[in-house]
């Protein structure tokens, strides 16, 4: 049951109901071995409620969740034994130290203490008490008690949220390396476009409660950058950027401002063009896509704002 | 280990970082010295006040007093009979030569268990019992705890288990304590003293054919017995209501309402009989021993036991329905 080609995690139809309200419907995507798969969509839109479901924590009102080919839900215990999660924070006992966390759920999985050892990154501060602990600690904690029953599948919940920019660098770092050296397949929600390109190989975005695109990273947006332009005339500067055959979108944000979609090396050949026609380059700015820049594609729009 | 003993080790791990237990001993210390000190200063007024410190004095002063209680016509039916009944046992102790206040620490035990059992230990039991789920949910591990490869009702057996052993440790504290901190100032004779016990209530009459003697240490013994029954039915009406209700703060004070409520409503409504199908009207286990009457007719030891597990074990399933099926929201 548990050979090579089944996926990992197995998503079909989910959907959850509470009273007339529905939170998520028709959620269904597959994460392979080894791969790192990224549940991207803006807060609110049904995220928490679907890992919630992948991990037996809420009952699906109709749908299937299959962790390494077990059902979630019939066969509960081989299901999540192949799973480490981290649900929104990494809420641990604060009034016990880290290792006295670790070693509370390494008895729970039946798991040898000595793995510990193993997992932990924060070894200086591990006997301290977790609420002394920073966010970005907590985070890590949060990961080393995910990974103590050594799991094949790692679940993480926004896990970037809160830490500071070298935390997020780090974070990122060290889930490349669990996938890459470990062979772990991880499940990232995230609400930043960004993040989910930096990170992951394949995608499925949810909105609403429901899932409205899914498929590899790369497909996502086409290779094009959003270039803002700041520029003096603006007019002639428009109808110059217009005509390039490379630009896929060109509009006019504020008063000198001008927002283009077009691939990275071709800023270089545009900002020639531009001075040679005697318009004056005040500023360009490369901008990362957002989850909008997304939203507005997958609804037919071409343009960013 | 087995799977269950590593998962109540985890529970009782909680139980005392969370310095739960720390706050039980430490009420303990402070008020059971002021209980000590309360009951020598009684006996100590009771004493200048009769001008002798001859315990049959007292015995006789209070059947005194009570009858002249009697005699007023403003007191309720419900309170008369009451007072009569007490009178009666007062009465035999005299007739038997038995001082039923004799210092010494295992009396002071005995009084404080009589005491305690209906208020100050269910209070102690609520500080243990009522966040041990509820704290999971406010504090958000519920998640990591729902996520091993533990089912749920397990989960939840093992913190029932853990507070079954923390209340019956509270309670051998609590004896503990109250022995050798009344001990200091009454001294530790006593443990031998032939208390009387085995009264029954029928139609209002104290039916004394089965009373009889035994040492005051078995009296303890069987005293604290029935307080564990009694403190074990709050633990697990508190359980149920910390799986109910996710904030400790809410849980914690619905279960001390219902308690002093129980207690209130038995002395402020004797007639309403059907207060006697509560939980918390019949805590006053220790009573039945002692055969001080209870305040609602048709109240007997089976009976109150009766009451009191039927209510458990409906906490117990209620308590286990719950948690295993329902959704762990944000």
């Amino acid at each position: 049951m548990t050979n090579g080609t089944t996926p990992i995690l197995k998503v079909e139809g989910l959907k959850k109901r509470i009273g007339k309200r529905t939170l998520v419907q028709d959620i269904s995507f597959q994460v392979e071995a080894g791969e790192i798969f990224g549940f991207l969509g803006p807060n609110g839109a049904g995220k928490t409620t679907t890992i919630r479901m992948l991990v037996g924590l809420i009952r699906p009102t109709s749908g299937t969740v299959h962790i390494a080919g077990y059902d979630i839900r019939r066969q509960f215990l081989q299901a999540i034994r192949h799973v480490g999660c981290i649900v929104e924070n990494p809420e641990l006992y604060p009034y016990l130290s880290g290792r006295e966390n670790l070693e509370l759920f390494a008895r729970m999985s039946s798991v040898p203490t000595e793995r510990i050892d193993e997992v932990v990154q924060i070894s200086d501060r591990i006997e301290d008490k977790v609420k002394t602990y920073s966010l970005g600690m907590r985070q890590r904690l949060g990961i080393a008690q995910a990974l103590l029953a050594q799991p094949k599948l790692l679940i993480l919940d926004e896990p970037t949220n809160g830490l500071d920019p070298a935390g997020i660098r780090e974070m990122r770092q060290f889930i490349r390396r669990l996938s890459r050296e470990e062979g772990i397949s991880i499940f990232i929600s995230s609400h930043i476009l960004h993040e989910v390109q930096l990170l992951c190989d394949r995608v499925a975005i949810i909105d609403h409660g429901k899932m409205i695109w899914t498929g590899p990273v790369d497909q996502l947006l086409d290779r094009d950058m959003r270039v803002e332009w700041e520029l003096e005339p603006i007019e002639s500067g428009m109808k110059l950027l217009r005509s390039l055959p490379y630009v896929t979108a060109c509009e006019q944000k504020e008063q000198n401002r001008i927002v283009t979609h077009f691939s990275e090396e071709k800023i270089d050949e545009a900002n020639r063009l531009l001075i040679k026609e005697g318009i004056a380059v005040t500023s360009i700015r490369r901008e990362n896509y957002t989850l909008e820049d997304v939203f507005l594609k997958m609804t037919g729009g071409k343009a960013g704002e | 280990m087995s799977e269950m003993a590593r998962l109540v080790y985890n529970e009782l791990l909680k139980i005392v970082r969370k310095r739960r237990m720390l706050v039980v001993v430490l009420i303990l210390a402070v008020l059971i010295p002021i209980f000590t000190y309360a009951q020598a200063r009684q006996a100590e007024e009771l004493m200048k006040n009769v001008g002798t410190s001859d315990w049959r004095t007292l015995l006789q002063q209070q059947i005194v007093d009570a009858q002249n209680r009697l005699a007023s016509s403003r007191l309720p039916d419900e309170w008369r009979v009451m007072l009569r009944l007490q009178t009666e046992q007062l009465q035999f102790y005299l007739d038997h030569d038995i001082n039923p206040t004799a210092p010494g620490a295992p009396t002071f035990v005995r009084n404080f268990i009589e005491q305690s059992v209906a208020l100050f230990l269910p209070l102690l039991v609520v500080i243990v019992a009522s966040d041990i789920v509820s704290s999971e949910h406010s504090g958000g591990t519920i998640k990591l705890l729902l996520t091993r490869p533990v089912r749920r009702w397990k989960i939840l057996l093992s913190k029932y288990l853990a507070l079954i052993l923390t209340v019956s440790l509270i309670l051998l504290i609590t004896g503990i304590l109250a022995y050798s901190i009344s001990g200091l100032a009454f001294g530790y004779q006593g443990a031998t003293l032939p208390v009387l016990t085995g009264f029954q209530e029928q139609n209002g009459q104290l039916v004394v054919d089965h009373v009889h003697l035994v040492p005051q240490w078995k009296y303890i013994l069987m005293a604290f017995g029935l307080a564990w029954f009694a403190a074990i039915t709050v633990a697990t009406l508190s359980f149920m209501v910390s799986v109910l209700v996710r904030s400790t703060a809410a849980s914690m004070g619905i279960m001390m309402a219902a308690i002093i409520s129980g207690s209130l409503l038995a002395q402020l409504a004797p007639t309403w009989t059907a207060l006697k199908y509560l939980a918390f009207t019949n805590l006053r286990l220790a009573d039945y021993l002692s055969g001080k009457p209870q305040m609602i007719e048709g109240m007997t030891l089976p009976f109150s036991l009766t009451v009191l597990s039927v209510w458990s074990l409906a906490a117990v399933i209620i308590a286990f329905a719950v948690f295993t099926r329902r959704d762990v929201l944000a």
